[in-house]
């Protein structure tokens, strides 16, 4: 599978990362490299085999859905870039 | 006491237990040499006043009696463990600054244990990497050199601050994490002891994820007896981590018999790589000769998936990652990039992450993201599944048969130098994980045992693959290869 220049753009921003137009056909080189690679997997017969979900069988536990922490907004704050009157601020998301 | 800071965990605790040492006196040895070791790039993070309050704790403690193995012990802590109040960044720039406001269930259990934390030490940036190449602090060095020459080797990753550290005698044990090998490759490359242990023996709580299916924390030491003892401190149930076995630790260092008689060594045929060094062939074959020496038997297996345990691996681990790395906002915690007028929130996004996230993690972001679109998720994510579901029946066919334990090279070659593999294609670096990947994926324990050294005097491991929550067996099997190896060797000081 080769990957094209719009395709490296495209899975770029579905990633929400900023790749310069200049840097996109490089990408798009590994990209496919890496992809080539993973091809491999194709000459496997996985007819009937259920895909992996968890590593050991296991039935994940359950408790009572109740308030087990919280009450600290500061400490939830205090690593943000921005945070204003016990919120997160981020950019401005609806014109 | 001389030499303080090359003890093993257990010849500490005897001496803490006796008195012969405090825990104070070991930690300002280990102290000191941290301060004189900048050049290996091992230690990024230094808590020398976190450090000595332990200690004095620590002391206070075994003063009382009855103290555990860890009390009093100095350890390395890996940056990928969040620890309260001190920086926790998994070598990114985009965790610039974090401080956490809680401990991760294992730092938190080897603190309760009464361990030391001296620092935070040098990874591959969100561990994706197998040189610690790819950190923000830069490299992190193998005190381990070629002969007399002075090329600065790899200490192998992502774990390399710690394998560095430990062999460097820093510190001694430190923590590691391993997704693909990354405790068991750098251990191999700086000649000391790293177990992977089974997925789910401890918790990943507080240890930042990159692939959650697949990471699993463990000790990285000098001996296998310490990698017994300090599993011990770091394992246990978790109910913060809803993948945590519910089940006992048993008391790992009092499995350690050196007794295998009767035990079946399985020796894979699809390990025997093409263009595999001669030097790794023959380790292999006299590791296998000491086990049948100790009286083992020796079986040859067969795991007929694992040609195709790379590819999987780096179709799943990616995708976890696109994953688990969507947290990087840019939002709520770490480096949110300055932006220019009218930019909203998407370019705060891409910006943010395009300046906070490094080349290969950005790489891996867009590979995970593309393996889960729309129209590849069945072609490569569910095939890759499958995939692992066929490598895990390998290994469960031949523990079937009754193997208890697999013997394999740890890595296809020693450290090589810093920079070798810079203009190497992705896939070349990822070639390194070849021996290790297939237990992550297989959620199996596995462990790095020195046996030898190369012609050019470095480092060269064996692994042990043992069955799942069967650590303790699998640790007596890396215990009588240890003794028959009598691996003795040390780096000499240069730094």
């Amino acid at each position: 599978m080769s990957i094209d220049i719009d395709t490296a753009r495209r899975v770029a921003h579905l990633a929400r990362i900023a790749v310069k137009e200049e840097d996109l056909p490089a990408l798009a080189g590994e990209l496919s490299n890496i992809l080539t690679f993973m091809e491999q997997l194709n000459e496997v017969d996985v007819e009937g085999v259920e895909p992996m979900t968890s590593v050991t069988p296991m039935r994940l536990k359950r408790r009572e859905d109740v308030v087990t922490d919280g009450g600290y907004p500061e400490k939830i704050l205090s690593n943000a870039p921005d945070a204003r009157e016990g919120f997160f601020a981020v950019p401005k998301v609806v014109e | 006491m001389s030499d303080l800071t090359k003890l093993t965990i257990a010849e500490a605790r005897d001496a803490l237990r006796k008195r012969d040492v405090t825990s104070v006196e070991l930690t300002e040895a280990c102290l000191k040499e941290i301060e004189g070791a900048d050049a290996l790039g091992a230690f990024v993070h230094k808590t020398p006043e976190i450090a000595l309050e332990r200690a004095q704790a620590a002391d206070a403690r075994l003063k009382d009696g009855d103290a555990p193995a860890m009390c009093g012990i100095p350890v390395g802590i890996k940056d990928l463990f969040c620890t309260r109040g001190v920086p926790s960044q998994a070598a990114s720039g985009i965790l610039e600054g974090f401080k956490p406001e809680y401990e991760s269930t294992v730092t938190q259990n080897l603190i309760d244990a009464g361990s030391v934390m001296l620092g935070k030490l040098n990874m591959d940036e969100f561990a994706m990497g197998s040189s610690n190449e790819t950190s923000v602090y830069g490299n992190a060095v193998n005190p381990w050199r070629r002969g007399n020459e002075d090329t600065a080797l790899t200490p192998g990753g992502s774990s390399g601050g710690s394998a560095s550290a430990v062999a460097a005698d820093l510190c001694l044990a430190a923590t590691g994490t391993d997704t693909g090998g990354s405790i068991r490759q750098p251990a191999a490359f700086t000649g000391i002891v790293g177990l992977k242990p089974t997925y789910g023996r401890c918790s990943r709580w507080g240890v930042v994820a990159f692939a959650s299916s697949l990471d699993q924390a463990g000790p990285m030491t000098k001996s296998v007896r310490d990698a017994a003892i300090m599993l011990g401190a770091m394992a246990g149930h978790d109910p913060k981590d809803s993948t945590s076995a519910d089940i006992a630790v048993p008391d790992f260092e009092a499995l350690l018999t050196g007794d295998i008689k009767g035990k079946k060594i399985g020796i894979p045929a699809e390990y025997r790589m093409d263009g595999m060094p001669e030097e790794i062939e023959k380790l292999w074959h006299d590791g296998a000769e000491m086990l049948k020496s100790a009286g083992a038997e020796i079986v040859d297996i067969s795991l007929p998936h694992t040609k195709y345990a790379l590819p999987a691996y780096y179709v799943i681990a990616p995708a976890e990652a696109s994953s688990n790395l969507a947290r990087y906002d840019g939002v709520r915690y770490g480096h949110r990039a300055r932006l220019a007028q009218g930019d909203g929130i998407t370019e705060m996004y891409e910006k943010t992450r395009a300046e906070g996230f490094g080349h290969e993690v950005q790489r891996r972001v867009m590979i995970g993201t593309y393996v889960l679109s729309a129209g590849f998720y069945d072609a490569y994510y569910n095939r890759a599944r499958k995939v692992r579901a066929l490598i895990k029946k390998d290994f469960e066919d031949v523990f079937a048969q009754g193997i208890d334990a697999i013997l394999t090279p740890a890595t296809p070659s020693a450290a090589f130098g810093l920079g070798e593999m810079a203009e190497a294609d992705p896939v070349q670096m990822y070639l390194n994980d070849v021996f290790t990947v297939t237990v992550n994926l297989a959620g199996l324990p596995g462990i790095s045992v020195p046996a030898g050294l190369d012609k050019q005097g470095l480092p060269l491991g064996l692994q042990l693959i043992g069955r799942p929550w069967e650590e303790g067996d699998l640790l007596n099997s890396a215990y009588a290869l240890e003794q028959a190896a009598g691996f003795v060797s040390k780096p000499e000081k240069w730094w």
